[in-house]
């Protein structure tokens, strides 16, 4: 299977991977996937106190289309609001990348990651008030 | 060097050079059909079409009159268990196979049990790939006709014990089928030595054409099958069709310079092999090698890389052609079943990588091979939330993960 050119550049120039702190109550960390099928993605946030993301990180155990997803994913967040993020559709992610049918799978875990990073940071904030 | 580099030689083999000279003049000017009784075109083609059955036939230790004609290995297997189970099907209904056999095999099995009312024992290997014979052994009932088992395991490269099941089967009086696509002219196979009844042959496996193959089919004591391609007749009745020419011409080249050159290829392959595990070993950690090491074709080296998905990895090597058994190679999305039939675990299926070193790697592929793969992990690793998670210590199976 050949692949597209946006999938190749994200997975040969990843944007963003790397780890936050996941013990900072501005962090929310996300991890969905499961080793056993394949692909594993984790998602970092970083929100200022206007709630908007001011960074983003990610790692992926997975294929090529799932490193490019949750690297693209991180370019979308930075600058937006949490609750704009929150708007992003796997369909988009598939779309900008051209993912193939048997590929959407990786799209939909990235956006299943950007949910669970929020989640993640709005319980912290709910913990800290 | 050239790139990329060929290491999939379990998939294909190129047509040696060798070869393929033989073969150009059947394409053009000595076009003849071998069933052409009336004229020299003919008689050409059909002295050409004997030359190699009985090249073939000495590969194997066979005498030429049992060698018929496929298109390849997968064809041969269906000929074999097909044609067997439907002569033979009034003695018995009972076929024994292995879970790790290829799908040519399984698929044939399964239709057979589903439509035409046979009943299959599917054998389980040991971690390691092997057969159990004890187990084998209890299988075998009062209805048992036929026992396939292949010599070789296309994704790992496993040895079964070939001559201890055709003793056993022999012994038993019980038909033996071995799909040798991946055995023959890579460790010596003697069907009279090995009590081999039916032997799968593919000519691409071994440096010949794609769409060759043959079966053997033993004659002494007869073995008789129904044919499933029906027409002109050839091959003693049991596989219709015009012979190809150019493809025999080059099967049969291949088959005589893998017996004239197999024991010193095997040396040389193997302690290339070597090479690539150790320099693969020493400079990796969390590697695990799938399968025997001991009872191994020289040329297989089948790995898991912990915490680094197999497409993802392929992406990284793609100087270098190899194959995954990760799920997102395959259309299914299921890992392999031959290493799932291992007990390696989901987790690791979907993290192995087969190289396959054949008659025209070097050495100095094998090392360029080693530090493409070895920078590759290191990054996928730097990458991947799993070896974060390992290398902080967390414990991977304690981890309540989403399955999806």
């Amino acid at each position: 299977m050949a692949y597209n050119e946006k999938v190749l550049d994200h997975y040969e120039n990843p944007r963003n991977v790397g780890s936050l702190d996941k013990g900072d109550s501005q962090v929310g960390t996300g991890m969905v996937g499961a080793p056993a099928c394949g692909d594993v993605m984790k998602l970092q946030i970083k929100v200022n106190d206007q709630g908007v993301i001011s960074d983003a990180k990610f790692k992926t155990f997975g294929c090529g289309s799932a490193i490019a997803s949750s690297s693209l994913v991180t370019e979308w967040i930075k600058g937006k609001s949490i609750d704009e993020a929150l708007t992003i559709r796997n369909k988009d992610i598939a779309e900008e990348l051209a993912l193939p049918p048997v590929k959407i799978h990786c799209s939909v875990l990235a956006e299943d990651a950007i949910k669970s990073a929020v989640a993640d940071y709005r319980s912290k904030q709910k913990g800290s008030l | 060097m050239n790139l990329p580099i060929y290491m999939d030689y379990q998939a294909t083999t190129p047509v040696d050079p060798r070869v393929m000279e033989l073969m150009t003049p059947w394409f053009s000017t000595k076009y003849g059909n071998p069933s052409s009784r009336s004229h020299p075109f003919g008689w050409e083609a059909d002295q050409a079409v004997e030359n190699a059955r009985a090249q073939v036939a000495a590969l194997i230790g066979a005498d030429p009159r049992e060698i018929v004609f496929t298109s390849g290995a997968t064809e041969s297997n269906n000929l074999a268990i097909q044609g067997i189970a439907r002569f033979y099907k009034e003695r018995g209904n009972h076929i024994i196979t292995a879970v790790t056999e290829h799908k040519a095999v399984l698929d044939t099995c399964r239709y057979l049990e589903s439509e035409e009312g046979f009943q299959v024992t599917w054998l389980p290997v040991d971690s390691k790939g092997r057969l159990d014979l004890a187990q084998l052994e209890a299988a075998i009932t009062e209805q048992t006709i036929l026992v396939s088992i292949m010599a070789a395991n296309n994704e790992i490269g496993v040895i079964q014990p070939i001559r201890e099941i055709g003793a056993l089967c022999r012994r038993r009086n019980v038909f033996f089928h071995c799909d040798a696509a991946q055995g023959v002219g890579k460790i010596p196979m003697d069907v009279e030595e090995m009590n081999i009844d039916l032997l799968s042959i593919s000519g691409h496996k071994i440096y010949g054409p794609k769409g060759i193959g043959a079966l053997y089919v033993r004659r002494k004591p007869r073995v008789r099958l129904k044919p499933v391609l029906f027409g002109g007749g050839h091959e003693r009745g049991m596989r219709s069709g015009t012979l190809p020419t150019p493809l025999l011409v080059g099967f049969g080249a291949a088959c005589a310079i893998a017996k004239e050159e197999m024991v010193a290829e095997n040396q040389r392959i193997l302690a290339l092999r070597q090479r690539m595990t150790h320099g693969l070993l020493n400079r990796l950690t969390h590697v695990e090698i799938n399968g025997d090491l001991e009872h191994r074709l020289a040329g297989n080296l089948n790995i898991s890389f912990a915490y680094v998905e197999g497409e993802s990895m392929m992406m990284a090597i793609k100087d270098v052609a190899v194959s995954s058994g990760s799920a997102c190679t395959s259309a299914s999305l299921e890992p392999s079943y031959v290493l799932r039939a291992l007990g390696v675990n989901e987790e690791m299926a979907h993290t192995s990588i087969r190289f396959g070193l054949g008659r025209f790697t070097t050495e100095e592929e094998v090392d360029f091979v080693i530090e493409t793969v070895v920078q590759a992990v290191e990054k996928l690793r730097d990458m991947s939330p799993l070896w974060e998670m390992a290398q902080s210590g967390v414990d991977m199976q304690s981890v309540q993960w989403d399955a999806h």
